[in-house]
């Protein structure tokens, strides 16, 4: 007996319900054997997850305010992959958009609220959109790999805000702490709730989420990103312009990270500091990819993130488990919904007699 | 001018150099292998962590610093093996798994030290690799100690490159490690399996990438901290293209690299108080950045780089 494999023209919604499903499924089972090394019980720190990320009103409000961020990165890592864009440069595009926020929006500008909120995030999204544009660029002129290039350039802005915060950027009223002067309270996101931390950005990220989503089904523009992302050549010969559509990712890919950016500041910090996003741009990543690069699944996968590292900070409280088992959750998540991809593109066909001898 | 002389001349600087080159040797072969055999491994900044931190978890556990090198070398190889089950035998997006590779590796680092050493306050520390003397030459005034009085890692870093530029060139091996990565039909039509020479490759690469990692925790430095990779691995992904996934080249290029690094270092000393630190730091990835740029237009990349092979295909 032997089996071959056998391409899907495409896939059923259900089968990739399904795959999503055992991915979850299979990464949890994975994630039982760090548990038990550690010496705690699965189904404890299962359920201490679970409980902490959706327990109560605070906690929701936790989950859904860490979401946000994510949101917006994972919608930029969809949108670039469905080009075959590879931007993994998020975090340095959410800190040029949140260095941004704070350059246009800390006193330089004085506007109401209803002009300064889109100033200030129109001001990061340009930014980040740029910081993404130049790799283009350099992968269309150069031929430079855009990966590498994102890559390193997380670092150069990470140092860059450092610097700044620590110099020029300054708050003299920080007591020493480097972190940025603080965002006009214009220009700061106001609270869904009172006295809970969830904010408007929750409401932009889900906006963009349903924009992002028309802009893939209903425009040429998302019609010119499914033809560049499949086949960049057979693109190139039908007419579409291959170069000028991936810049106009670029832009929005880069743009909604440098949102993510405004939204942790004017939503959550009120100001910049080196340590602002904990790695959202890389999570988005794994966001994106488990949403199958749906804007909409994006959502989803963005609150189910969320909620694993809200979730597991509260577990490793109660339990000593080290919160870094969130991290393996991700990751895991990741490897096991990229593995789920493989049935979603094969069928695998068992057959009785052998395969013809061709390359055997 | 006086700075400069004084930097260039002291045979401490050329010694640092070679340190700072060392990790980046280890990387960049590592990626160089695993792409030459047509499978880009963005795996391998999580595999510097993961070597980094098993290598020092089993020395500091009584491994011994070799035994701690076997370790962080069979760490390396499982992640290897891991990229090669996913992108190679599913043929699933290189860039993908190797990203959700180095998130794993990094994450299950950082989990097993936390989970190791729950009450810890300041890092451990072990007793690393000391400079070992080679008679005759490491007393050679000059050169003594600014190429020969380095510990062993180094020395082997250096012998990993004639080995594998030997394999690579002079061996059947090495050709059909070259072949499957430029024409993998080629190597097919002759009866090897494609797959078997990409698994292969790609876990051998990733024990070097491995070392990369230990020769931080057990030769540069004594202890594991977070984050002390930072990048590294990603800077070998840009040396690889800068040296044409050529060794000799590669050697070189890792070596320029901590020249550039170890002058940084040194300048900030003198003109620190004038330009902010982080200026200095950035450095090192705008400069890879720069070589990347530079010479990717007539980079000749590995013709089969990034294509899954399914076995029995045709095009």
């Amino acid at each position: 007996m032997s089996f071959r494999l056998e391409a899907r023209a495409d896939a059923s919604i259900a089968l990739k319900l399904l795959v999503s499903l055992g991915a979850g499924l299979a990464a949890l089972l994975l994630v039982a054997i760090p548990v038990l090394f550690a010496g705690g019980s699965p189904f404890t720190a299962y359920g201490l997850i679970i409980q902490g990320a959706f327990g109560s009103m605070f906690a929701l409000s936790e989950t859904l305010n860490r979401a946000t961020p994510l949101i917006l990165t994972g919608l930029a890592a969809a949108v670039a992959f469905r080009a075959r864009l590879w931007n993994i440069g998020a975090e340095g595009q959410l800190y040029i958009g949140a260095l941004s926020a704070v350059l246009v929006g800390s006193g330089l500008l004085q506007m109401p609220p209803m002009l300064l909120i889109p100033t200030v995030m129109i001001a990061g999204f340009v930014a980040g959109g740029l910081m993404m544009i130049i790799p283009t660029l350099l992968k269309q002129r150069f031929g430079a790999d855009e990966v590498v290039i994102t890559l390193l350039l997380n670092f150069v802005v990470i140092l860059l805000v450092q610097m700044l915060v620590e110099g020029p950027l300054k708050d003299p009223l920080s007591m020493g702490w480097p972190q940025s002067v603080p965002l006009l309270a214009e220009a700061k996101f106001d609270k869904l709730v009172p006295r809970l931390r969830m904010h408007w950005g929750l409401v932009v990220g889900v906006a963009a989420a349903i924009l992002l989503w028309v802009l893939v089904r209903k425009t040429v523009l998302g019609f010119e990103i499914k033809a560049v992302g499949e086949n960049r050549a057979a693109a190139r010969f039908a007419g579409i312009p291959v170069d000028a559509t991936m810049l106009k990712v670029a832009l929005i890919s880069g743009g909604l990270a440098g949102l993510a950016g405004v939204s942790e500041v004017a939503g959550v910090k009120g100001y910049l500091s080196a340590d602002l996003s904990p790695g959202f741009g890389y999570s988005g990543i794994v966001v994106a990819m488990l949403a199958g690069l749906s804007p909409v699944g994006t959502v989803f996968a963005a609150v189910f993130v969320a909620a694993v590292f809200v979730g597991a900070d509260s577990m490793s409280r109660a339990t000593g488990i080290s919160n870094y088992l969130a991290d393996l959750v991700v990751a895991l998540s990741l490897l096991c919904v990229l593995i789920g991809g493989f049935f979603l593109r094969f069928r695998i066909r068992y057959e009785r007699a052998a395969a013809p001898a061709a390359g055997a | 001018m006086d700075v400069l002389l004084d930097i260039f001349g002291s045979a401490n600087f050329w010694a640092a150099a070679i340190r700072i080159a060392t990790p980046l040797i280890f990387g960049v072969l590592g990626a160089l292998i695993c792409e030459r055999a047509g499978v880009l491994n963005l795996g391998i900044e999580g595999i510097f962590v993961a070597g980094a931190m098993a290598g020092w978890l089993a020395v500091y556990l009584g491994a011994g610093l070799w035994g701690g090198v076997l370790v962080a070398l069979a760490t390396g190889a499982t992640f290897g093996l891991l990229h090669a089950v996913l992108a190679v035998i599913l043929g699933l997006s290189q860039h993908v798994s190797g990203i959700g590779i180095t998130l794993l590796a990094t994450s299950l680092s950082y989990f097993t030290y936390r989970t190791a050493l729950p009450t810890v306050t300041s890092p451990p520390r072990i007793v690393p690799f000391q400079p070992v003397s080679i008679p005759g030459l490491s007393d050679l005034p000059f050169f003594g100690p600014a190429l020969f009085q380095q510990t062993p890692l180094t020395f082997l870093a250096l012998a990993f490159v004639a080995l594998v530029a030997f394999v690579l060139y002079r061996t059947p091996l090495g050709l059909a490690i070259r072949a499957v990565g430029d024409n993998p039909a080629s190597v097919e039509a002759q009866g090897l399996s494609v797959r078997g020479l990409r698994i292969g490759a790609v876990v051998a690469g990733s024990a070097l990438m491995a070392l990369g990692g230990a020769f931080l925790t057990m030769s540069a430095f004594d202890a594991f901290f977070f984050g002390m990779v930072n990048g590294r691995g990603w800077i070998c992904i840009a040396l690889v293209v800068f040296a044409s996934w050529q060794p000799g080249k590669a050697l070189l290029g890792a070596l320029l690299f901590g020249a550039f690094d170890a002058f940084q270092i040194r300048l900030q000393a003198e003109i620190g108080q004038v330009v902010p630190g982080q200026v200095f730091l950035m450095l090192p990835y705008l400069l890879s950045i720069v070589a990347l740029v530079l010479v990717a237009r007539r980079a000749d990349y590995p013709r089969a780089l990034l294509q899954p092979w399914f076995k029995g295909q045709r095009h």
